[in-house]
C-alpha cells in the first residue's frame, strides 16, 4: 500500500520467477527425499494459508477462525474414509463442499461487520464449531481424535506409503491445480473487484458493485478452499484431531501469511514453507526453546521487511530498478 | 635403512594384530540402538515432557547408555503436545529418515493415536509412557504402556469408599474434566460405586480449555453430597484445590477425593496445607516406601525435578527396552523386542509391575494415599492398596 505502488490490469501471464517457483518441488523430491512429510506437510498447510489470503489479502476480511473451515474439510473428509468410503479425490471435493456450505452460511454474520466485528464473529464460530466436536464425541471421537480411516489408492493406481512419496505427489498435485483456480480468479474482473473492496469499500457501491455480495461469495470460496487444505491432511495423515479446528491453527495460519506476505498469492505458501522449515530446524537443535527464535523471526520480519518477506523482495527490487535508471 | 623399515613394518605388525583383535568390538558397537523420543517440550504440557526426558535421562545414567553390547541412542524430538499431525509425523520420520527401532513418548491421547498406524506399518515396537485414554493399546499390536489408565485407578477407589462404612460415602457428585480420560473415570467411577450400593446424585464435566471451577463448586456445596470426586489433568491440581478451601466445602463436611492427578506430586509445594487430608487413588508417589525409590527421586532432584508418575511412565518405558534387548541378546528386530517386552515383569520404583502380554497394558499396584506433610515437605502418604490391578476397562 506503500505511495510508489502502482496499479495496474490484471495480467494473467506466467512470468519466469513464477515457474521456478513452481519446479522447485520436483527438485525437492531429488534431492531432499527424507523430508518428503514435511514437504507435503507445507504444501497443505501452504494451500490453508492460500485460502486466507483470498479473503484476508484480496477482501480485507479479517478472520481468526479460519481454521473452522479447515477442521469442517477435515472431518468430512475423514468421516467419509472411516465410514468406508475411501475414494480419496471424491473425498477431498466433498471436504471442500461441505466447508464451503458452513462458510456460505457463516458469511452472513461475517460480512454484516468491519475488522473488529469480523475478528470476534469469526473467532466466535471457530470456538463454537471446536466445542460442537468436542461435544459430539460420538462422531468425532472427541478430544481423543478420529482414527480407524482406511483410505483407497489414489487413481485406483498409488497407495498412502510410509515414505510420504505418494502424499507428496497427491498434497503437490491438489496445491497446484487449486492454485490455478484462484490465480485465475485473482486475475479476472471478479479479483479487480475484490482488491477495490479492500482499497475502497465506501467507493464501491458508488460505481454500481455491490460490496455484500463480493464478500459473501469470496469468504464463501475461502472456506471451500480450506476445506479441501482440511481434507488432504486428513488424508495424508489418515486421522483427524480436535486441534484441526483449534484457535492455535488460525492464529499460526495468521502469523505465516503475515511473514509471506498478504495479496500476491504466494505469500502464503512462501511464509508456510519458511515458518515450518525454521520451526523444523530449530526444534531439531533444540527441542526446549526453539519458540524463542520463532519469535524472533517473526519481529525481525513485522520491523524489517514492511508486507512480509516478498513484500520486502518486492521492494529491494524496486529500489534497484530505481537505482538503475537513475 | 633398513633397519628403520623393518622396525616400522613390526610396528605395523602390532598394529596389525590389535586392529584384528578390536574388530568384534567395533562392529557390535557400531551399530547403537535408536530410541526416537517424542514428548512436548514446548506448549501448556511441556511439563509432562519435562519429567519423561530426565527420568530417561536418570536411568540412562544409573543402568549405562549401552545394553547387550550395544550403545543406546535416544533422539528427542518435541510435538508441541496438540497437533496430532504433527507427532504422526515426527514419528514417520524418524522411522524412515532415523532409522530408530523403538518410537517412546506420546504426552497426550490424540497423539498416540495417531501414532499407533506407523508402528504397525514400520514394525516398530511404540512404548506409550503418558497418554491415558483406555483404549489406546487396541489401535495398534505393536504398542506396549507403561504408565497408567484412568479406569485402573479410578476403580479402586470406588471400591475403597463404598468398603470403608464407617466414612459414610453414601452420596457422591463427580466433577472430571470434559475430555476422553476424565469421560472415562467418570463412568467407571459411576458404575463402580453404585454397583456397590453407593449413590451418584450428579455428574458435573468442566470444560478442558480455560476451566472456572468455581461455578461447579459453588454447585456441589449447595447439594451437600457426602463427598465428591474429582478428576481434572494433572497441572490443574493447584487452581482446583485452592477454590475448594476458599469455598469451605472442606468446612461444610464434603469429603474430597480424587485420582491422583488432583495432587501431582510435582505441584504438591503450590497446593500444600489446602489438600491436608485429601484421599486420591493412583499408580505412584514419589513418597512411595522403597529404597528403588528414594534412590530414583534423589537422582530426579538432581536434575531439578521432583519425581512424578508422568517420569516413572517413562522411567519403566526404559526398563521396558533395555530389558527387552537383554532378552534378545541385542537384536533390535521390531517383532522380536515386542514379544520379549510382552509379560515382563520387575520390580519398579512404584513397587511390583507386570506388562500383561495379554493387553500390553501394565498390572500394577494402585494405592489408596493421603496427603500429609512429611518432614516438611506435602506428600501422598500410601496407606491402602490394591495389588496386581489390571485396567478394568470402560464398562
Amino acid at each position: 500500500m506503500t505511495g510508489s505502488q502502482t496499479y495496474r490490469l490484471p495480467d494473467g501471464r506466467w512470468q519466469k520467477a513464477e515457474i521456478v517457483f513452481w519446479l522447485l518441488p520436483i527438485v525437492v523430491y531429488f534431492v531432499a527425499s527424507d523430508y518428503l512429510l514435511l514437504a507435503s506437510q507445507i504444501f497443505i498447510v501452504g494451500l490453508f494459508a492460500l485460502s486466507l489470503d483470498l479473503i484476508l489479502g484480496y477482501a480485507g476480511i479479517v478472520s481468526l477462525g479460519h481454521a473452522a473451515f479447515f477442521g469442517v474439510g477435515a472431518y468430512t473428509a475423514g468421516l467419509l474414509a472411516s465410514h468406508g468410503w475411501g475414494e480419496p479425490l471424491s473425498g477431498l471435493l466433498l471436504g471442500g463442499i461441505v466447508a464451503a456450505l458452513v462458510g456460505w452460511v457463516a458469511s452472513f454474520m461475517v460480512v454484516r461487520g468491519r475488522d473488529l466485528t469480523q475478528l470476534m464473529v469469526t473467532l466466535g464460530i471457530g470456538l463454537m464449531l471446536f466445542e460442537a466436536a468436542n461435544k459430539a464425541a460420538f462422531i468425532t471421537g472427541g478430544v481423543d481424535g478420529l482414527s480407524g480411516m482406511a483410505m483407497d489408492k489414489v487413481l485406483g493406481i498409488f497407495e498412502f506409503d510410509l515414505y510420504g512419496k505418494v502424499a507428496y505427489w497427491y498434497s503437490l498435485a491438489v496445491l497446484f491445480v487449486v492454485f490455478l483456480v484462484v490465480r485465475r480468479t485473482v486475475y479476472s474482473p471478479f479479483g479487480l473487484g475484490l482488491r477495490g473492496l479492500h482499497y475502497g469499500p465506501k467507493r464501491m457501491p458508488a460505481i454500481g458493485a455491490s460490496v455484500y455480495r463480493r464478500q459473501v461469495v469470496v469468504f464463501t470460496v475461502g472456506a471451500g478452499v480450506a476445506g479441501i487444505a482440511g481434507a488432504l491432511l486428513a488424508q495424508t495423515t489418515q486421522f483427524v484431531g480436535l486441534d484441526s479446528l483449534s484457535f492455535h491453527r488460525s492464529a499460526e495460519l495468521m502469523i505465516m501469511l503475515v511473514l509471506g506476505g498478504t495479496g500476491r498469492l504466494y505469500g502464503g505458501l512462501v511464509g508456510a514453507a519458511i515458518f515450518m522449515v525454521a520451526q523444523n530446524y530449530l526444534a531439531d537443535l533444540n527441542p526446549v526453546y526453539w519458540q524463542f527464535w520463532i519469535g524472533l523471526l517473526l519481529v525481525l520480519v513485522v520491523m524489517f521487511a514492511h508486507g512480509g518477506v516478498l513484500g520486502g523482495l518486492a521492494a529491494l527490487r524496486q529500489r534497484r530498478t530505481k537505482e538503475a535508471t537513475k | 635403512m633398513r633397519n628403520i623399515r623393518l622396525r616400522s613394518s613390526g610396528l605395523w605388525a602390532v598394529l596389525a594384530t590389535l586392529a584384528t583383535l578390536m574388530v568384534p568390538a567395533t562392529v557390535v558397537a557400531a551399530e547403537p540402538v535408536k530410541i526416537g523420543l517424542i514428548l512436548p517440550m514446548s506448549g501448556p504440557f511441556a511439563s509432562t515432557g519435562k519429567e519423561i526426558e530426565s527420568a530417561v535421562r536418570v536411568y540412562q545414567k544409573t543402568h549405562g547408555d549401552s545394553v547387550a553390547g550395544r550403545k543406546v541412542e535416544i533422539i528427542l524430538r518435541d510435538d508441541g503436545g496438540t497437533q496430532p499431525d504433527v507427532t504422526k509425523r515426527l514419528a514417520q520420520e524418524l522411522v524412515t529418515k532415523d532409522h530408530v527401532q523403538v518410537i517412546a513418548g506420546f504426552g497426550l491421547t490424540p497423539l498416540a493415536m495417531a501414532s499407533a498406524p506407523i508402528a504397525t506399518q514400520a514394525k516398530v515396537p511404540m512404548v506409550v509412557m503418558a497418554a491415558a485414554t483406555s483404549i489406546i493399546p487396541t489401535k495398534s499390536p505393536y504398542i506396549v504402556r507403561t504408565g497408567f489408565t484412568l479406569p485402573q485407578v479410578t476403580a479402586p477407589l470406588a471400591d475403597w469408599a463404598v468398603a470403608h462404612k464407617e466414612l459414610k460415602i453414601r452420596s457422591v457428585i463427580t466433577m472430571v474434566t470434559d475430555y476422553g480420560p476424565g469421560i472415562d473415570a467418570e463412568k467407571t467411577f459411576v458404575s463402580r460405586f453404585t454397583a456397590g450400593g453407593g449413590k451418584v446424585v450428579e455428574s458435573l464435566r468442566a470444560p478442558l480449555q480455560n476451566p472456572d471451577f468455581a461455578p461447579f463448586l459453588q454447585r456441589i456445596k449447595d447439594a451437600k453430597p457426602d463427598a465428591v470426586f474429582i478428576f481434572v489433568p494433572s497441572g490443574v491440581g493447584t487452581a482446583v484445590m485452592k477454590q475448594f478451601a476458599e469455598r469451605g466445602l472442606d468446612k461444610a463436611g464434603i469429603r474430597l477425593i480424587a485420582t491422583g492427578d488432583l495432587t501431582d506430586d510435582n505441584e504438591m509445594e503450590n497446593i500444600g496445607a489446602a489438600a491436608q487430608g485429601v484421599v486420591t487413588s493412583f499408580h505412584y508417589s514419589a513418597a512411595h516406601d522403597s529404597p528403588e525409590n528414594k534412590a530414583y527421586v534423589a537422582e530426579m532432584a538432581k536434575l531439578g525435578v521432583r519425581a512424578n508418575f508422568h517420569s516413572v511412565g517413562g522411567y519403566d518405558g526404559m526398563h521396558v527396552i533395555y530389558e527387552a534387548l537383554k532378552k534378545t541378546g541385542g537384536d533390535s528386530n521390531g517383532d522380536k523386542l515386542l514379544a520379549a517386552m510382552k509379560g515382563l515383569s520387575w520390580l519398579s520404583v512404584r513397587g511390583p509391575v507386570t506388562l500383561d502380554a495379554e493387553t500390553r497394558d501394565m498390572i500394577q499396584t494402585v494405592y489408596i494415599r493421603r496427603v500429609a506433610n512429611v518432614k516438611g515437605v506435602w506428600s501422598n502418604v500410601e496407606f491402602d492398596k490394591v495389588e496386581k490391578f489390571k485396567d478394568p476397562g470402560v464398562q
